[in-house]
């Protein structure tokens, strides 16, 4: 059961990142990056995270992709005009990504990692939050404060300054 | 059945090569930040595939991914906000013409 959910999630994520490098349209790349997004999510449930799929519908599906969604419309005269969207030197881009890819390849063939056969508690959620306010504290409030600052930061990068007066 | 750990870390890799194909190739500012969000994902399975088969009893590579997924929606923000601002400025956010910087 398990590889045939695996196989349907795998057709999903990488279908849809395979749709977001190849369409010609960059509003149905973005849909794709949604389907693809989902197919993660899909993951993280086969994973036992299922807190982590959540969170990735909440933050990428719902926020991310509808970020990048709103940024298309705003640059929508880049979309009706009709130019390729690959740059001159695609060729060698897809001869790097395919020599990267088969080159990884070798790792997750032939190393032996060393596994282990426990089951998770299934209580992770209270494991993420005891770690998030213990051991992992700093980090945590670091990032707190990080997406506080590109908050405001990416308010004033996009914000109209052509009609503001200037005291 | 529970999936083996290569078979996560194969889908993981192919979904990175397919971001950095989509990086590398694109003359789109926002398809280039796609082709980013992609390989952001792909580090994410192999932290959560890696914490479930090698460390199932702590939850350390879903905390990793959570920080990832944390400043990869703060770089999303912030690079859209340059990329409209960038059109503002020029009507295009093609790659190949910002240029003005270069030596």
């Amino acid at each position: 059961m398990e590889p045939f959910v695996f196989f349907i999630f795998s057709i999903l994520t990488l279908g849809g990142a395979l749709g977001v490098v190849t369409t010609k349209n960059l509003y149905y790349a973005a849909l794709f990056l949604i389907m693809s997004f989902s197919g993660m999510a899909g993951y993280f449930v086969l994973l036992d995270a299922g807190f982590l799929a959540a969170v990735q519908i909440v933050v990428y599906v719902g926020a991310i992709a509808v970020l990048i969604l709103f940024a298309i419309m705003l640059s929508r005269k880049v979309m009706t005009r009709n130019e390729p969207l690959l740059n001159r030197q695609w060729g060698l881009g897809l001869a790097t990504a395919a020599i990267f890819f088969f080159v990884m390849l070798a790792v997750p063939l032939n190393v032996k990692w060393p596994l282990s056969n426990e089951v998770s508690s299934g209580n992770e959620l209270v494991q993420l939050g005891l770690a998030f306010l213990g051991s992992y504290v700093i980090p945590f409030e670091v990032v707190s404060i990080l997406l506080l600052v590109a908050l405001i930061g990416a308010i004033i990068l996009a914000r109209d300054t052509s009609d503001v007066e200037v005291e | 059945m529970t999936i083996p750990l290569s078979w996560w870390l194969i889908s993981a890799t192919a979904l990175f090569s397919i971001g950095l194909y989509g990086v590398l190739s694109n003359k789109n500012a926002i398809a280039i930040l796609m082709g980013l969000e992609l390989m952001l994902n792909a580090v994410n399975i192999n932290l959560v595939a890696f914490g479930r088969h090698i460390t199932p009893l702590e939850v350390t590579g879903q905390i990793f991914a959570i920080f990832v997924i944390a400043i990869a929606a703060a770089e999303a923000a912030v690079a859209l906000a340059i990329i409209i601002a960038v059109y503002r400025q020029r009507t295009s956010i093609n790659v190949e013409q910002l240029d003005s910087m270069r030596f």
